[in-house]
């Protein structure tokens, strides 16, 4: 045991929390199947009725589908984030998150395991998701490294979102904080371009969207989808920034926990 | 028992259930935040929509502050059904049964606190709606027909989280109710009118949905004044609903008490 180097270690353990965690995932329909019918949900009720949207005047995108399926994929890869948070919430409060810590010699590695998880998850969301916007009949703009980009960028909306909900886990290790961890990020969501493109947006809305980094996020990836890439390198800072940010966040959330024993 | 005690067994459960909502902001303060949070986001959002040709006003936030009041409806589900299935499950509802207490009195107890806290949210979504620029066309009477059908749809909804909360025992059982009202809620005529759906799916499930009427009873007072049609399809479906939800509230308490 002690001649593991100690990289391999810290590797080993990080795949053991992100193995349990999917194992449980896949094994829990009723934990699985709600995340994976809560962005299909969204993307009909948007996308389904509110395609006459994009008759109004200066629209301007391509296809409203299309135009939807951006908000519905980092939507759903958030949201992956989000319950992957509820599952680390979970593992404190039921007594798991303890014993980890104690087999874990260096506990960053169980946040590293649960943002492999929720990452991990995301290709079964990303495969329903794009396969049931292409059968209502979007179309794609970009070729395949924008299409990469756009995945990317929501990639990385996962990892910020897990790294978010994780500080809030490991500083209240109760699933009570559910809401904690879900609403802040439902609403930075929903105070983006989320039906129209930022330029009609009118109102209290328009400079809170503007200032909200989830837009330049959501409009880069729009764009990606569209082929047509813009601010797509100023999304990719933000996006890293924010990752940097709540990683110190979640950090110091696991020496809270820590010192709560 | 006399009939007369009836009105003090209703008049008993009812203050415990006004205190308790009044006791837990944290059951309370989401039912009416989160619809003026979607009211906000969506007026704002949406209102380009306007221009559509066929659109029935100019200011979306008239438009979409019908559905303000649904929403906090269905919220309503949830908190009749969380407090029901929490007597259940801490044994209270059990101690209850063991008094000369009537069901009907239970039953009425819990959506009196309901429809309380309807009338409360009608006068503050009135109030920030017109605040933020809405108008009601049908005038100082058409709020209270409002207050009359915000009632009626608040009793209908609380009754389904009573029957949940009765058959189930289980407060997670009733929250797990809540994305079905959110689908009900979602695929209505909520964010634009009927004929304006381009989706034939969409406006098929939009017609069959009956949240779709109360939205349009609703959103008749507040853009086009007195509408025969739509005020009679609305309360008809609340009416019905509540009917229909009390009914079964009803016939499930008999079966729990007997157990």
């Amino acid at each position: 045991m002690n001649d593991f180097h100690p990289g391999s270690r810290y590797l080993s353990a990080a795949f053991g929390v992100t193995w349990r965690y999917l194992h449980n995932l896949y094994t829990r329909p009723a934990q699985f199947i709600p995340s994976l019918l809560f962005p299909l949900f969204f993307l009909a009720a948007f996308a389904g009725g509110l395609s006459v949207v994009a008759d109004s005047p200066d629209f301007g995108y391509y296809d409203y589908t299309a135009f939807q399926f951006s908000f519905v994929l980092i939507q759903a890869s958030a949201l992956a984030g989000v319950f992957a948070g509820f599952s680390i919430a979970s593992d404190f409060e039921l007594g798991m998150g303890r014993r980890m810590m104690l087999a874990t010699p260096n506990r960053s590695a169980i946040v590293l395991g649960y943002a492999i998880g929720a990452a991990s998850r995301l290709g079964v969301t990303w495969v329903l998701v794009t396969g049931v916007s292409l059968l209502a009949g979007m179309d794609v703009g970009g070729g395949g490294l924008d299409l990469a980009g756009m995945y990317s960028l929501a990639l990385l909306g996962n990892i910020a979102a897990l790294l978010f909900s994780a500080g809030i886990a490991l500083r209240f290790r109760s699933l009570q904080a559910g809401p904690l961890m879900q609403m802040p990020i439902f609403i930075l969501l929903f105070l983006a371009p989320v039906y129209v493109p930022q330029a009609l947006l009118t109102g209290w809305i328009e400079p809170v969207a503007s200032v909200n980094p989830v837009t330049a996020i959501l409009n880069a990836s729009r764009s990606l989808l569209a082929g047509e890439p813009t601010g797509v390198l100023a999304a990719y800072a933000i996006a890293f920034g924010l990752i940097a940010a709540l990683t110190v966040w979640a950090i110091t959330g696991l020496r809270r926990a820590e010192v709560a024993g | 028992m006399s009939q007369a005690v009836l009105p003090v067994q209703v008049g008993a459960m009812a203050g415990r259930s006004v205190v308790r909502l009044i006791r837990q902001p944290a059951m309370v303060v989401p039912s009416f935040v989160f619809p003026l949070f979607l009211l906000a986001v969506n007026a704002g959002g949406l209102d380009s929509a306007t221009e559509i040709p066929g659109f029935p006003t100019d200011s979306y936030i008239t438009f979409a502050l019908g559905f303000t009041f649904i929403q906090a409806a269905i919220f309503s589900t949830m908190n009749a059904g969380q407090g029901l299935a929490q007597d259940i499950e801490n044994g209270f509802f059990s101690r209850l049964a063991l008094t000369p207490m009537r069901p009907s009195a239970l039953l009425a107890g819990q959506l009196v606190g309901l429809v309380l806290l309807g009338q409360f949210q009608t006068l503050t979504y009135l109030a920030v709606g017109l605040a933020a620029g809405a108008h009601i066309s049908a005038g100082i009477g058409g709020v209270l027909v409002l207050a009359v059908l915000v009632s009626i749809i608040s009793v209908g909804f609380g009754g389904i989280g009573l029957v949940m909360a009765i058959r189930t025992g289980s407060g997670e059982a009733v929250q797990g109710m809540f994305p079905l009202m959110f689908v009900l809620l979602f695929f209505s005529s909520m964010a634009l009118p009927r004929d304006l759906i381009a989706q034939d799916w969409y406006r098929t499930l939009a017609t069959i949905n009956p949240v779709s009427y109360l939205i349009e009873a609703i959103r008749s007072l507040m853009i086009t004044g007195w509408d025969a049609e739509a005020l009679a399809l609305g309360f008809g479906v609340a009416i019905a609903l509540a009917i229909g939800s009390i009914s079964a509230a009803a016939f499930s308490l008999k079966g729990r008490m007997l157990r």
